[in-house]
């Protein structure tokens, strides 16, 4: 179990792998396509690759909701609880 | 009178240099890029061929880590060499919607292919990358110097094995003949030295199996050549309408003077013995060249080094020159660089190109002992060309019997 602080901690790690941007820049309040510039291909690397540190599993179908880092941290917690 | 077409920017990543500078500097002065291969999978598989030409620099290091993560290695290389290319030109204000692109790949994104299907054995649909098809599709390395260049005129992808290089060179010119581009750059770009291609290749006793020697493997012209030896890399060479190059005062390499491409129509893999499709290759080029045969001082032969695909070259070269064969410098450039496969035929221009600009003919190395039925008079130690007005040429074949021959003439 991550607390919420290692998560997005853990997040920033995979955003900036795929993207380059600085791992600061990943923060909870922070849209993932208006302010990060992510694509919806880079998106999706970047849930498969949270399913896989987090060991849970994000429904394609839910990707759509994740619109800011926040619900992307709350929505791994929940699944991990 | 068609409009003329000049070279004005060159680029290159290959095995005897990571850009052209160094390229030029080796290929002068004669050096091996065959290697041992230390990667695992060569005793994990238990490879006949245990050797290659690697790229000398890595594009995955020369470009960002994000860049070099969405494209597949062949794809990464042409980034570099077209970048190379056109910083090399000094082009700046340019008509975006007047520049094309025409970039070839002999196998396209073979690593990327191959990992996603071993990710889909071993992990599973979720895990295979969702950049995977635009990686591997053969127009990648053309999508992605359109992208990185914003060209906006068209991005092509000739595809003809070992010949798409040079048949890149030949689309860049009607584009711009035709006037559907001003500028275009084209080139190859090739990333294939995988188990599964060494493999393959090796199964139709294709590459040399001189594992114990790979620096002497590449042997074109030799009587103990056995096979050619795999390279990767990439060519790019930008060409320009004559008449906008003059108007930015640009350095001009060469005028890419006319191109000649057929086909075969005889074997799938084996050339015609009599070199009937090269021959008529050839004589296109010069003849859309407006150039005579005795005005051609230099030829970058194809020249792989397997038994035999050296000879019917050879043979077309004879039927094309005649008596003037005799006085061609021929450059094997690939018993140096190993064989390119799509991307050959584009470094080897640069090669041409450079050749008529410096007046210098590149080096031929590991010609020990050359074969009595081949006759040619093979550069083996630095060569001058002459003064005044020169015309090179670029031969390139591929499996399926493409030909294509390019024209390089001296400005």
């Amino acid at each position: 179990m991550a607390s919420n602080e290692e998560i997005l901690a853990g997040l920033a790690e995979i955003v900036n792998e795929e993207t380059g941007l600085a791992p600061e820049a990943v923060e909870l309040d922070k849209s993932f396509t208006d302010d990060l510039d992510i694509d919806s291909i880079s998106m999706m690397t970047i849930v498969v690759n949270a399913e896989e540190k987090f060991g849970v599993r994000i429904p394609d179908e839910e990707v759509k909701n994740l619109k800011t880092v926040g619900d992307a941290v709350d929505y791994i917690a929940k699944a991990q609880a | 009178m068609p409009r003329k077409v000049v070279i004005t920017g060159l680029g290159a990543t290959t095995p005897i240099g990571g850009d052209v500078p160094t390229m030029w500097r080796n290929a002068l002065k004669g050096v091996s890029g065959a290697r041992t291969l230390e990667d695992d999978w060569v005793a994990e598989f238990d490879l006949p061929v245990t050797f290659a030409c690697r790229a000398s620099n890595p594009a995955g290091e020369v470009l960002s880590r994000v860049e070099a993560k969405r494209m597949d290695p062949s794809t990464q290389f042409a980034v570099v060499a077209a970048r190379e290319a056109w910083r090399d030109s000094g082009i700046e204000e340019i008509d975006h919607d007047r520049l094309a692109v025409a970039f070839a790949t002999g196998i396209g994104g073979v690593w990327t292919l191959l990992d996603a299907w071993d990710t889909l054995r071993e992990k599973g649909p979720r895990r295979v990358l969702p950049m995977t098809v635009p990686m591997l599709m053969p127009n990648g390395p053309a999508a992605a110097v359109s992208m990185d260049l914003g060209a906006r005129a068209g991005a092509h992808t000739p595809v003809s094995a070992c010949a798409s290089g040079t048949e890149a060179l030949a689309m860049g010119i009607d584009l711009i003949r035709t006037g559907k581009a001003d500028v275009v750059m084209t080139g190859g770009a090739e990333a294939a030295i995988h188990p599964m291609p060494i493999a393959a290749f090796g199964a139709m006793q294709a590459l040399s199996r001189r594992n114990d020697d790979p620096e002497h493997a590449s042997r074109p012209y030799d009587v103990d050549r056995d096979g050619f030896v795999m390279g990767e890399g990439a060519g790019a060479l930008l060409l320009e309408a004559e008449e906008h190059a003059l108007a930015r005062g640009a350095r001009i390499y060469a005028e890419l003077a006319g191109a000649g491409v057929t086909a075969d129509a005889y074997h799938i893999t084996a050339p015609d013995p009599e070199g009937l499709g090269a021959t008529r290759a050839l004589k296109a080029a010069l003849f859309d060249a407006r150039v005579q045969p005795e005005d051609v001082v230099h030829i970058n032969a194809h020249a792989t080094s397997t038994p035999v695909g050296d000879k019917p070259e050879y043979t077309a070269l004879k039927a094309t020159f005649g008596a003037h064969v005799d006085n061609l410098a021929v450059s094997a450039t690939k018993s140096q660089t190993g064989h390119l496969l799509g991307a050959s035929g584009a470094v080897e221009s640069v090669m041409a190109a450079l050749a008529v600009y410096e007046r210098q003919a590149p080096v031929t190395i590991n010609l020990e002992r050359q074969d009595p039925e081949i006759p040619l008079d093979v550069v083996t130690s630095p060569r001058n060309l002459p003064a005044g007005d020169i015309v090179a040429l670029n031969n390139s074949f591929g499996f399926g019997g493409h030909n294509a021959v390019v024209v390089f003439r001296s400005i």
